[in-house]
């Protein structure tokens, strides 16, 4: 790209990972911590609703019940890790922190800097799924050459969600507004998206909702392949996750320029 | 001057935030080498000409130049040999002192070993070597201006913005940074900072500008605008009604300033101003050499508030 095409836009293809790495330092220091905040919510489901809802349903789509939840854990634990590092570490770090203005004055652009928190939080998401993902294939819901498949699925989730999560925080003018996206946007997707219950359960029309929904495709990849089961249409979910990581990508880039450099 | 022995130039620079004219028709160049100062009180645009010269604003009209690169448009490659001292210290403050050096190196593609290589004489110029392990949120005001400091030095810069640099901090910890400024100036740098404090402006500026509103009221060298302007000693009177004492001494001096209560004359026959006062209870005279504080106030008729 011709340098002075765009000055917000990436400047090269590696100055993101100092961004990165800044965030893997910071992460270092406080990482038990983190790690169990991420899986404690996905492991409490899992087990729970898993074993106890998993008595009364019995086998769903011909598989254990638990079995058949564990795959909508691994993608529900991506999304909420990558969509809560953005809106609360990366909110913090845009704003409060000051740290991007600090970034902003080195030869680092703006894109980079958004790349940069994409990828950090995507890391975050395939940490997290990844986890439940092993505690999955280890109590035997998950068919263990199957994580060539999964990981690049979990890592596409993470993008994904981060980079929705990028245009809340471009716009929200504090933290109070995250509670709306969280309450009207994940919590929805979660029962909407065949994460916790079959997609054929709902109605019609709200099927042709959820075939649009980004969480959707990202079952539509992991389930198949941790049940072992042969995937359709990849292409298909692959293309749709893809364009909800990238154009976000650029609609939050252009909104952090208006918002911090005027 | 040709461009290459200039480090920026802005010619015509206009900027208006919703219909608030914030920068109004500027233009000044600063040579590669010296100390440029922006001087002025709070609102005057001094902020924003630094965040525009390093391309994050966009001027609405005029032209920017930094160390030969177009800006905003190639700003990038201009930061690349840009160092920044903040107004507000945005380091890591979970960070120890050596982590700040070495994530802000990445930022400028230097890997860890160079960092490290570094970090050493960077810390050595802070005056932080004992602190290498410390947390930034354990460090005192004046340390972490001077972290800030050696931080924009990662980079090896050519020039050096400073944005308030001493602003907070006590007398001890701004005298220690303008000795390290003048040790950077001496290395051949360029600064240009921003300032409303008008001893560091005296003491560190080779040239500077005065802004108010947006606009260029005064540029040169600091004792030639004290000269130009002032060029006389200055009374300070306070204490009493200063109207009555305009009637008093008005006769001996070339001009008055009131400020708040105190008269400012200026006056080529101090001991004249003096004498009329002789007697009168109640006041008192400080007479002193004019300083830029007397040249602001002259060219806006106001004092600059801190």
């Amino acid at each position: 790209m011709s340098e002075g095409y765009s000055p917000v836009m990436p400047a090269n293809a590696y100055n993101w990972a100092a961004v990165w790495h800044r965030n893997f330092l910071a992460w270092r220091k406080v990482a038990v911590a983190s790690v169990l905040g991420n899986l404690a919510d996905p492991m409490t489901n899992l087990f729970g609703l898993g074993f106890g809802l998993g008595i009364i349903v019995g086998r769903v789509d011909g598989t254990p019940y638990i079995a058949f939840l564990a795959a909508g854990m691994v993608a529900t634990s991506a999304m909420t890790a990558a969509t809560f590092e953005t809106l609360y570490a990366v909110f913090a770090r845009m704003d409060t922190q000051r740290t991007w203005d600090a970034i902003l004055s080195t030869q680092l652009t703006l894109g980079d800097i958004v790349l940069g928190e994409l990828v950090w939080a995507a890391s975050k998401a395939v940490l997290a799924g990844t986890a439940i993902w092993t505690v999955a294939a280890i109590l035997g819901y998950a068919e263990w050459p199957s994580i060539v498949y999964s990981v690049p699925a979990i890592a596409l989730t993470g993008v994904v969600f981060a980079s929705l999560a990028m245009i809340v925080i471009s716009l929200a003018p504090s933290y109070d507004y995250f509670v709306f996206y969280q309450t009207l946007v994940m919590t929805p997707m979660v029962f909407l998206c065949g994460a916790v219950f079959p997609l054929d359960q709902l109605p019609s029309t709200l099927q042709h909702v959820a075939s649009v929904l980004p969480l959707a495709h990202s079952v539509e990849l992991i389930r198949p392949a941790m049940l072992g089961r042969p995937a359709g249409s990849i292409a298909l979910h692959v293309s749709a996750l893809c364009v909800y990581a990238v154009l976000p990508f650029f609609l939050s880039t252009a909104i952090f320029r208006r918002r911090l450099m005027r | 001057m040709t461009m290459s022995t200039l480090a920026i130039n802005l010619a015509g620079v206009r900027k208006a935030f919703g219909g608030k004219i914030v920068v109004d028709e500027l233009s000044f160049s600063v040579a590669r080498g010296e100390c440029f100062g922006l001087l002025g009180p709070n609102g005057a645009g001094k902020s924003t000409i630094t965040r525009m010269i390093l391309g994050m604003v966009s001027p609405d009209e005029g032209e920017i130049t930094v160390l030969g690169q177009p800006v905003p448009t190639r700003a990038r490659l201009a930061r690349v040999r840009i160092g920044v001292v903040p107004q507000f210290d945005n380091l890591e403050l979970n960070f120890t002192v050596r982590e700040n050096l070495l994530v802000f190196g990445r930022y400028f593609n230097k890997s860890a070993r160079e960092i490290e290589a570094l970090t050493p004489s960077l810390l050595e110029f802070a005056r932080l070597e004992s602190k290498a392990e410390v947390r930034v949120a354990e460090l005192s005001g004046g340390m972490k201006r001077r972290l800030t400091l050696a931080r924009a030095l990662i980079n090896d810069p050519h020039l050096l913005i400073m944005d308030e640099p001493t602003t907070g901090l006590d007398p001890h910890a701004r005298h220690l940074i303008w000795e390290r400024l003048r040790v950077l100036l001496a290395r051949g740098k360029t600064i240009l900072m921003t300032t409303h404090f008008m001893e560091e402006a005296e003491r560190l500026c080779s040239r500077l500008c005065v802004l108010e509103q947006g606009r260029k009221i005064a540029e040169g060298k600091p004792q030639e605008l004290i000269d130009a302007h002032i060029g006389c000693d200055v009374v300070e009177i306070y204490g009493g009604n200063p109207r009555d004492l305009c009637a008093q001494v008005g006769p001996y001096v070339r001009h008055m300033e009131v400020s708040g209560e105190t008269l400012f004359c200026y006056s080529s026959d101090p001991e004249q101003v003096r004498a009329q006062l002789r007697g009168r209870a109640g006041l008192r005279l400080l007479q002193r050499p004019p300083n830029l504080e007397d040249v602001f106030l002259r060219v806006t008729g106001r004092e600059l508030e801190n």
